[in-house]
């Protein structure tokens, strides 16, 4: 190809290029280079400003949207768990108040209740030691009853193993009760 | 994105020493091929500069201006590359990209984002306007790396068009936006009121040689480039069983022109946003 490209080169331009001179200066040339030149410039000016930059830009403005509501959603559901996060503190926190206070009321009924079975208790005590006492001085006066008896019997049998005469109940009584008295 | 404008401009630095290495090296081999093609032309039958010949597509009847030629084929491939990667690469209007969608958005976030840091966020309106010129000059140069292809920004003619557009586009805006407050672009005011007219002058010779540096930059790296390729291919053929070395070596030189033309695009397309900065804002 290249061989017939120069032959014919040749034939069009004569001796020209055959002198030495260089196919870059073959003014004869140049119209045919420059019409075509400038044919192919308006071509690719009209390609690309009518249709390639228009989509190339459309392309590149839908993909800043896209990712700038991508960045927006992600930023808003980052917001919604940190919302969420913020909710489950709080209702933990409610939570362990509310237990304190369900704690600190139990807490106070059973004093309360403790309170009042003590002082049942203590009544119930009080009575029973009443009571008590009332037996025990009970049983204290059948004692000094019986001692009474016991120490008339005892003393008259002692007056008379002594060899004196049966004292009478009279005088013995007396006697007794002034000995227990002292 | 940034991060991917950081990378390519860390590599750059790094790799500059060996591609100019290179460049010598095969400018030397192009100079010395060129003198042994004038003593011994039957040995070497190598043509460098062949690939560069503009040829009618049908017949070999003259190249009019109107003439469908290789230009008009591979200007129509380059734009059928355009429209595959930026409107059929980006038909699924997809969220998450496929890989040619992605590619066409990286292009577009980079060639946006150069022309808003470098000409200002006024200058956005101009942005499909420095795409265009991005992705024609990317591409071209890149279908020019397809053996047997033609590489039509390697023409002088192409490339001082192109170069011409944005200079008038530049020179326009500029005197549209400030009125005669543009030519402050040449007046200094912040050197000695004695220097002013001499920067003026050299001020303004710059401006008109911009057109001729911002074209000749593109089409001589590329024009260079291929014709080296060329070389070097010529060297293998007529090596016969050593042609391992100059294949090894187009091989090499295929890579550094892969990038060269990537980065040509590129210088391309930031001057052009250097020269918009200036028509948009002209105080220094």
């Amino acid at each position: 190809m290249a061989d017939t490209a120069y032959n014919s080169g040749n034939a069009a331009q004569g001796g020209e290029a055959a002198s030495g001179g260089i196919p870059q200066l073959d003014f004869s040339t140049f119209p045919n280079q420059i019409f075509w030149l400038v044919v192919s410039l308006v071509v690719v000016y009209l390609v690309l400003s009518r249709v390639a930059l228009p989509r190339i830009a459309a392309v590149l403005a839908d993909r800043q949207g896209a990712i700038s509501k991508d960045i927006a959603a992600a930023e808003e559901l980052k917001a919604k768990a940190l919302a969420a996060e913020d909710a489950y503190n709080k209702a933990l926190a409610d939570a362990r108040a509310q237990a304190q206070e369900i704690i600190a009321e139990t807490r106070s009924e059973i004093a309360a209740e403790l309170a009042d079975a003590t002082a049942k208790a203590d009544v119930q005590i009080a009575a029973k030691a009443k009571e008590s006492e009332a037996r025990i001085a009970e049983i204290r006066a059948g004692a000094v009853k019986n001692i009474e008896a016991v120490a008339k019997d005892v003393t008259a049998e002692i007056v008379a193993a002594l060899g004196g005469t049966k004292p009478d109940a009279k005088t013995l009584k007396a006697a007794i009760a002034e000995r227990m008295k002292g | 994105m940034a991060s991917d404008v950081a990378n390519s401009d860390q590599n750059k630095p790094a790799s500059k020493g060996k591609p100019i290495a290179f460049v010598l090296l095969a400018i030397a081999a192009v100079l010395f091929i060129l003198g042994l093609l004038d003593d011994y032309e039957g040995v070497f039958a190598i043509h460098p500069m062949d690939q560069f010949i503009v040829s009618p597509l049908f017949g070999d009847g003259a190249v009019h201006w109107y003439t469908p030629t290789n230009v008009t084929m591979w200007m129509a491939l380059c734009i059928l590359s355009i429209v595959a990667l930026m409107v059929m690469g980006t038909g699924g209007r997809a969220i998450v990209p496929s890989r040619g969608q992605s590619i066409a958005e990286l292009v577009y976030g980079f060639v946006r984002k150069m022309v808003e840091d470098v000409a200002g966020k006024d200058a956005l309106p101009f942005f499909p306007y420095v795409l265009a010129l991005f992705m024609f000059i990317l591409f071209s140069n890149l279908l020019g790396l397809i053996p047997m292809s033609f590489t039509t920004t390697s023409h002088i003619a192409v490339t001082a068009i192109l170069a011409a557009a944005v200079f008038l586009t530049v020179t326009i805006v500029g005197f549209v936006k400030n009125g005669t407050a543009f030519l402050g672009l040449f007046w200094v005011t912040s050197a000695p009121l004695a220097l002013r007219p001499v920067l003026a002058v050299i001020e303004l010779i710059s401006y008109f040689v911009r057109p001729v540096s911002h074209s000749i930059r593109l089409a001589g790296n590329l024009m260079a480039g291929h014709a080296v390729l060329k070389v070097f291919a010529g060297f293998a053929g007529a090596m016969g069983a050593a042609a391992f070395a100059p294949i090894f070596g187009v091989v090499a030189i295929y890579g550094l022109e892969v990038l060269v033309s990537v980065i040509q695009a590129y210088v391309f397309t930031i001057l052009t946003c250097v020269y918009l900065k200036d028509a948009l804002h002209p105080h220094h």
